[in-house]
């Protein structure tokens, strides 16, 4: 097995026993349209419509795109447009708790016989992949059995960003739910074996999910090392398997179904109770808290601003959905969490601002990489728009880690560069 | 709350690794060498150390203000670079040497290529090399050791690969023994004669993975063996691998970030490439020895070896064959 790569970061994992506690209701909810990869779901609502807990508010035809439920009942008070962290706009409703969370009539458990009712169930649920990457699950559990038949299920538990600790507790809190929800998704896809891969940092979830799965020979607990980045699909899935995405492919073409621990926690929890996706299990924590750092369960559309305000925040200049490396920069604390929310940092220090200097072509950047791509050679060849050599590169093989510009002595801005230059690849 | 928030491209987490501390490294890798050195040749062995590093650092203040660049001379890369130039000469130069070298290597080599990261070949050896072609005499007397710190004599000593047995070829008792060749109590450069010093640095610098092992290991095992086939001599090959340039250049000098290939596979054909030209310079011509040629000479490959060496990075095909 090839070495990867990667680099050692420090974990600050300050929330590892932190028990997961209800963040309670919010003042106003609001929710974007926009939380998922794929089509954006039309908002049914209008102005002063009435919500209930779970009720469906936004769909759309496409089947690349997943519903959007509404966390609270309430009423909506206003419809307005949303400026979303990548720059697209689309439209966001705003709803105020009436304080009941009065469940919608229409909130049972669903009815699964065989394969195409357990995708629908989990396409109705509203579910996407709650690792942060925000794609539509029901659509990675549409695998043709056929043209890529799926042997093995990976369990994304690496959980290698640092600061956050939801998928461990995830492990801890939920361990029944882990389970059942990995034995429904094996049952009913027809998938023989399960992985499960775990940072050796989170021992306690080791243990656990260890004692857990004795029983089963089908579950298997893999220890992965604390090596960033260990949950990106493509290492999780050579660590846990040995298997090689190749490019322009899918996982499934490897014949593996990557799905995150609290992923498949929601899919036994929905297939209980029938509640779709409303809240989230999310870590607070960063440099610029002052207390009430851990782990809650937050509802989807609460404002940033009240997690905040209630971890004592002062003096913050970054705000980030998700972990430092990969996370998404928060531009207003008005902003709202999210279905892919799976941690709100809050820093005292804007460490991506450091000014650049001259390359010295170390090659750190290289050794780093967990894919063995060139970033300081994508740096040059961008300058020079040579989209040729881009290619030549493998640029489109990159994942966006973050690893390049952590390890560079000279500060440069390595894992920008080579966004913008596959936009320039797009675009030729 | 009221201040602006910093929305950032990711990561935003920098690791603490700076060019800085990278330069930083080297030069303490070195120090040992370079103390060797001055305990070898004596206070005028310190000297010329101390007029190359100063001048280094002067003129590239100067550089950069002539020039309107920003001031780079924080980032120790011109100290090192003073350093290793220093260390490349006889402790018996006359002192304007030095101080030409330094110019070479700091205005000439480096800062009108574009300054760090730009040069295309490295600063130090290039100056080494027009200080040997200019100034021919006096580049080529090297000092005796001396026996205590104050003492100076500009005796002309043999070194290692100047020795008469090499000229003549035939007689077969080495001039030097190992342990004179490893505490470098030898004739030579002041830093390139204390084999055992060098090494201890290059081992910091691996451990610290500053530098990877593949262009020294590459460097010295290519000279060893072309040496141990040519002669058929266990205890020549060792000799010709400890004497000379060959510690210094392959650990510090043939590394240089900038000017070696950035690949693994291309750091061995460049080791293996100035393994070569050394055996072939050393045994072949008429110059005693070759380090620094060698050296130069695969600095001015590296941009093509880096165009043909790639990775292979995790899941990429091989490109397909266009017609």
């Amino acid at each position: 097995m090839k070495n990867l790569g990667g680099v050692k970061l420090p974990h600050h994992k300050n929330t590892a026993d932190s028990k997961t506690v209800d963040f309670g209701l919010p003042k106003l909810i609001r929710i974007p349209m926009a939380q998922a990869m794929g089509a954006v779901p039309n908002l049914y609502l209008k102005k002063d419509d009435k919500v209930f807990v779970g009720q469906k508010i936004g769909s759309a035809d496409s089947f690349m795109s997943a519903p959007i439920h509404s966390p609270v009942s309430g009423d909506v008070i206003d419809i307005s447009d949303y400026l979303n962290p990548n720059g697209s706009r689309c439209k966001a409703v705003t709803i105020r708790p009436d304080g009941e969370q009065t469940l919608f009539e229409e909130v049972r458990p669903p009815e699964i016989t065989d394969k195409a009712s357990f995708i629908l169930a989990v396409r109705e649920s509203g579910l996407t992949g709650l690792g942060g990457a925000a794609f539509p699950t029901h659509v990675k559990l549409s695998f043709d059995e056929k043209k890529t038949p799926i042997d093995t299920l990976v369990i994304n538990g690496a959980e290698c960003e640092p600061y956050i600790t939801s998928d461990s507790r995830c492990f801890i809190e939920d361990t029944e739910d882990v389970l059942s929800g990995i034995k429904l998704c094996m049952k009913y896809l027809g998938i023989a074996r399960c992985v499960i891969g775990i940072e050796d940092n989170k021992k306690e979830a080791i243990a656990l999910m260890r004692e857990k799965t004795a029983a089963d020979s089908d579950i298997e607990i893999k220890v992965l090392p604390s090596l960033y980045p260990q949950g990106a699909e493509k290492v999780i899935i050579y660590k846990t398997t040995g298997r090689v995405v190749m490019e322009g492919q899918l996982p499934s073409n490897a014949g593996v179904l990557v799905l995150n621990v609290s992923t498949v926690s929601f899919i036994s929890k929905y297939c209980k109770t029938g509640l779709p996706l409303t809240s989230k299990r999310l870590t607070l924590d960063g440099t610029a808290l002052t207390k009430n750092r851990g782990n809650y369960n937050v509802l989807i559309g609460t404002p940033v601003a009240e997690l905040l305000e209630f971890a004592g925040a002062e003096n913050v200049k970054t705000l980030l959905y998700g972990g430092p490396m990969m996370g998404v920069p928060i531009y207003s604390p008005e902003q709202p969490v999210l279905k892919s929310t799976n941690a709100i940092l809050a820093f005292n220090t804007d460490a991506a601002l450091t000014e650049p200097i001259a390359c010295i072509r170390c090659g750190t950047c290289s050794r780093a990489c967990p894919l063995n791509l060139l970033p300081m050679r994508f740096e040059t060849a961008y300058k020079v728009k040579d989209t040729k050599l881009l290619a030549k590169l493998k640029l489109p093989l990159c994942m966006n880690c973050g690893c390049c510009s952590y390890v560079c002595p000279a500060n440069r801005p390595l894992t920008e560069t080579n966004l913008l230059a596959k936009e320039l690849l797009r675009k030729k | 709350m009221n201040d602006l928030l910093t929305v950032a491209p990711s990561p935003h987490l920098r690791g603490k690794n700076s060019t800085k501390n990278v330069m930083l490294a080297v030069i303490i890798a070195l120090a040992p060498a370079a103390v060797a050195g001055c305990i070898i040749f004596g206070w005028r062995a310190a000297l010329v150390l101390l007029i190359t590093m100063l001048c280094s650092v002067v003129f590239e203040a100067i550089f950069n203000l002539i020039t309107k660049r920003p001031q780079t001379i924080g980032d120790l890369s011109a100290l090192l670079t003073g350093l290793l130039l220093g260390m490349n000469l006889s402790s018996t130069v006359p002192l304007y040497i030095p101080v030409i070298g330094a110019f070479c290597a700091v205005v000439i080599v480096k800062g009108l290529f574009g300054g760090i990261g730009q040069n295309f070949a490295n600063p130090a050896i290039s100056a080494r090399i027009i200080l040997a072609v200019c100034f021919a005499a006096q580049m080529g007397s090297y000092a005796e050791p001396v026996d205590n710190f104050l003492k100076f004599d500009a005796i002309t000593a043999p070194t290692p690969l100047s020795a008469d047995f090499l000229i003549a070829g035939t007689d077969k008792v080495l001039p030097f023994t190992f342990t004179d060749m490893l505490f470098g109590t030898t004739g030579g450069c002041i830093g390139e004669t204390c084999a055992l010093a060098l090494i201890i640095g290059a081992v910091g610098l691996m451990a610290f993975r500053i530098i990877t092992p593949t262009i020294p290991l590459a460097y010295i095992g290519t000279v060893f063996v072309l040496t141990l086939i040519y002669t058929g001599s266990i205890d020549e090959a060792i000799y010709y691998t400890l004497a000379g340039g060959l510690m210094i250049g392959a650990f510090f000098m043939a590394t240089d970030y900038t000017t070696s290939p950035l690949t693994e596979r291309g750091k061995l054909i460049f080791g293996i490439g100035c393994g070569l030209i050394t055996f072939v310079i050393r045994f072949f011509t008429k110059m005693p020895e070759g380090v620094s040629f060698s050296i130069l000479l695969m600095n001015l490959l590296t941009p093509l070896i880096d165009d043909i060496v790639l990775t292979h990075p995790l899941g990429s095909r091989k490109p397909e064959v266009t017609k």
